[in-house]
């Protein structure tokens, strides 16, 4: 099932590259040195045996069969709460329909990775009675369930498919949905009316283009023509009623769009056309209308197909879970956050996010901004102090009480700044296309009249003929098909090297930048794990493995990471552990006492809060200390668009720990430490003012509000099928390195978009001359019309492969 | 040539099948989804008379 990966990073599942000498039979994870024995398989933990076990009574063991191990590990997975699944309101929101006998819900489940996924979730209904129908939208990592309410409750569907490993994402966002999915069905139908009139419309134009003897049939001539009216009538009014209609709005609003051009021919086709067959004198350029409209649709269809997994317009809603747990009275239940109020007290569980600011009341707090705020290091917090929405709690649980309203809080009300702040460069940013269609339509309108005025004089009837054929001809037919198809296709090879734009525009943006600034967490660093590094003297293979296995003792993030950093503790027995909070742990581990915590824990001197001290024995061995890891190549990004001649900046929201070593790179003038989102904001709309076209790099909701003002906000993500925020383009963590390669790529199609409109001028040439002097025949328009639109898409789809091919960013394999 | 009233009639009546069944396989959201089908495809059910549950 390898041929399942149309890109890798897409469809990544969980991380399965760390293997030892036993697997475990579900999941791929190492067992360890006690593996769960069942049925002569090999089990890493309790939960996944307890799947196999539970799979294997339904006589579903096929899942096993069509990968290798495609469990999903639950250790170390939190257990999410749904009780809130109870609730009415809840349920109401979720379900897409609902009757006594039938609902149906749509889940995301961002854990679906292989094709055992796909045939273990639509034969869920052998697991459990009242599922009746379950199917799965792989590219969306969404599973459609139908089930029979009397039967199972929704909060037992989302459990069981928990208990399999497949844990649906429930967010705020989930709840408020709508469907849009009917617009590209629309489109679709769009096609297909316009398809089959230009099919039978041509069909009865044969006599026409065979130069049959047509006068000697005078009736059918008669009957053929008001045929083709009719097939044209829903041409225009259902297939193109999307071009009139965006022409009438923009000329209402003063505008010249592209539309209008092709609006404009698009009526002349059709009423000079139906004038003919009327009157009787010839039998009109219906197929060069209805091929007009189904080139152009088709071209629409190609340049809106965009990444489906992909979602580029996510807000805190789609961040903030849909409950929290809510304590009253000492109990505890699971709440919608929309009903929460402030003065109300609601735990957090390690890894749960903050919902509403509030006040940390009782528990030890580690919060992670590094999301909200771009801080990297966890911030420990005390009883009292305040904390904020979004904020993620590392380690223990703790009860805060709300201050807050979700909608009021400072994570939420920044966002709604932001989209005041969106609109207004909307406005700004005039796209090619329209541009272009502007002096279209300005040149075309000048030959017509042109055309109208030097015939009337001469011959009224030849005046008329000319002036509508200059506007049939001309209509933009491969002036409109250019950009669809040319950018369409750059669209998609930008993505197979991970850049997912959001649509075509922005590759025109990308190309005309002329500054960039780099957020600095999670942007030029990595997010994952492993941040933590050791200083100090070298330690040996065994005293690495006692400081695993005092750390693995305790449960704070800290302690987690140097087990992650120093690896498997293996059998080492730790006596007389203690830990005290906020200082340290210690514990005798094969006669030898050791220690870990702060500096003065374990008798050294250092300011910093961050740093984890080793003591063996009597001797201060070193410290673990908090290092960013750099993503690989970023420096030949920025030096590339340096050399460029782009302004660049660095802007984080972090403490200016790195200056020393950034501003060889950047220029000490050139970066800015602790800048709040309003901050970053505000210097993107500094740069705007004065002229300049800015591209933001960003990761988190931080970034959220300077990614929306820049002209192109590129979100960087390590695994793009997760939440990232608002911006035109994500970009693959991984293929960062190839940024230079992306911009260099955005600048070449927007020049093979100019050298299409060069050939669409030339055909444009040769059909005037025919149309000036009057002599257009729907003979020539039948011809030229589709030639000039195949030449156009092949040379447009055929320049950005070759263009791709030639910087090698066409996939090898 | 009368016989052309009829060749007309029959292939707009072709095409016009060929039109109902595009937009039925749209309504069905056959579009909606074009990759998973190429997987489920290969997921042949051993079982697949004795549980068959679903139909929609």
């Amino acid at each position: 099932m390898t041929a399942l990966t149309p890109h890798k990073s897409l469809l990544a599942g969980p991380d399965k590259s760390v293997r030892s000498d036993v697997q475990c039979y579900h999941c791929g994870e190492p067992c360890g040195a006690h593996p769960i024995q069942y049925n002569g398989k090999c089990f890493c933990c309790r939960g996944c045996s307890m799947v196999y076990q539970l799979l294997q009574d339904k006589d579903m063991c096929r899942y096993y069969e069509l990968d290798a191990q495609p469990g999903i590990s639950l250790k170390g997975r939190r257990q999410e709460r749904y009780e809130f699944l109870d609730d009415e309101e809840v349920i109401e929101s979720l379900l897409e329909f609902r009757s006594p006998t039938l609902a149906k819900v749509t889940l995301h489940l961002p854990q679906i990775h292989c094709a055992s996924c796909i045939w273990l979730l639509e034969h869920l209904y052998r697991l459990r009675e009242g599922i009746l129908h379950s199917r799965v939208h792989f590219m969306r990592k969404e599973l459609a369930v139908s089930f029979d309410p009397r039967q199972i409750s929704l909060r037992q569907i989302v459990e069981l498919l928990a208990t399999v490993g497949y844990p649906p994402a429930i967010r705020l966002a989930t709840a408020e949905k709508g469907g849009e999915r009917g617009n590209s069905r629309r489109l679709l139908y769009q096609i297909g009316v316009a398809g089959f009139a230009f099919g039978n419309v041509m069909l009865l134009s044969f006599p026409e283009y065979l130069g049959l003897d047509v006068a000697s049939h005078r009736g059918w001539v008669w009957i053929f023509g008001y045929i083709n009216l009719l097939l044209s009538i829903p041409v225009l009014a259902y297939s193109g009623l999307d071009y009139l209609r965006s022409a009438w709005q923009g000329l209402r609003m003063g505008q010249l769009n592209i539309d209008v051009p092709i609006s404009l021919g698009m009526l002349t086709l059709f009423g000079r056309s139906t004038f003919e067959v009327l009157a009787q004198q010839g039998p009109g350029y219906f197929d060069s209308l209805a091929g007009l409209v189904f080139f152009l649709l088709v071209g629409k269809w190609y340049q809106q197909k965009t990444w489906q997994q992909l979602s580029f317009d996510r807000d805190y809603k789609s961040w903030l879970p849909l409950a929290a747990t809510l304590i009253e009275q000492g109990e505890e239940r699971s709440v919608p956050i929309r009903k929460l109020v402030p003065g109300q007290r609601i735990r957090i569980r390690h890894g749960e996010l903050v919902p509403a600011d509030g006040i940390l009341d009782k528990g030890e707090g580690y919060f992670d901004y590094s999301f909200v705020t771009g801080e990297a290091e966890p911030q420990p917090a005390a009883p009292g102090e305040k904390v904020f929405a979004g904020a993620r709690q590392m380690g223990g649980s703790v009860e805060v009480i709300l201050t807050k309203h979700v909608a009021q809080s400072y994570l939420t009300r920044l966002w709604q700044e932001q989209q005041y702040a969106h609109k207004q460069t909307q406005l700004k940013t005039e796209q090619l296309a329209d541009s272009v269609g502007k002096w279209f339509t300005a040149v075309v309108l000048l030959l017509a009249v042109g055309a109208l005025v030097w015939w009337w004089p001469r011959d009224v009837h030849a005046a008329i003929d000319a002036f509508t054929a200059v506007l049939i001809i001309a209509c933009p037919c491969a002036v409109a098909l250019a950009i669809p198809f040319t950018f369409g296709n750059a669209m998609r090879i930008l993505g197979r090297n991970g850049l997912y734009l959001k649509d075509t525009t922005v590759i025109e943006r990308l190309k005309g930048i002329t500054a960039v600034i780099f957020d600095k967490t999670g942007t030029l660093t990595t997010t994952r794990k492993a941040t933590m590094h050791y200083v100090g003297q070298p330690l040996s293979a065994d005293e690495r493995r006692q400081v695993a296995a005092l750390a693995a003792q305790s449960a704070h993030p800290m302690s987690r990471r140097i087990v992650e950093v120093m690896g498997h503790p293996g059998e080492v027995v730790v006596q007389q552990f203690r830990e005290e909070k906020g200082k340290g742990i210690e514990g005798i581990v094969n006669g030898v006492s050791l220690r870990l915590g702060q500096a003065y824990f374990v008798g050294a001197s250092s300011r910093s809060a961050s740093e984890v001290w080793l003591r063996i024995g009597d001797e201060v061995k070193g410290r673990f200390v908090f290092k960013p890891e750099w993503r690989a190549g970023f420096e030949q990004v920025v030096s590339f668009f340096k050399k460029q001649g782009k302004a660049v900046w660095l802007l984080s929201g972090d403490r200016a720990q790195e200056a020393a070593h950034l501003s060889e790179l950047f220029g000490e003038s050139h970066m800015a430490f602790e800048q709040n989102p309003e901050d970053k904001l505000a210097f993107i709309e500094y740069l705007q003012a004065r002229g300049h076209k800015v591209l933001m790099l960003g990761d988190g909701l931080n970034d959220a509000a300077a990614l929306r003002q820049a002209d192109v906000g590129i979100a960087v993500a390590e695994d793009i099928t997760h939440f990232t925020p608002a911006s035109d383009a994500i970009l693959d963590a991984s293929c960062l390195p190839a940024l230079p390669q992306h911009y260099r790529y955005a600048q070449r199609a927007v020049r093979s978009v100019f050298k299409a409109y060069g050939v669409a001028a030339l055909y444009n040439v040769i059909g005037q001359s025919f149309a000036l002097r009057a002599l257009l025949s729907p003979v020539i328009a039948a011809v030229l019309m589709p030639a000039s639109s195949v030449t156009i898409v092949v040379f447009g789809v055929g320049m950005t492969t070759y263009i791709a091919w030639r910087m090698g960013l066409w996939p090898k394999d | 040539m009368k016989i052309m009233i009829l060749l007309i009639g029959a292939s707009f009546f072709i095409a016009l099948i060929f039109l109902g069944a595009f937009i039925w396989a749209v309504r069905s959201g056959q579009y909606d989804d074009d990759y998973t089908p190429s997987v489920r495809i290969l997921l042949d059910d051993a079982d697949h008379g004795e549980t068959k549950q679903q139909s929609n």
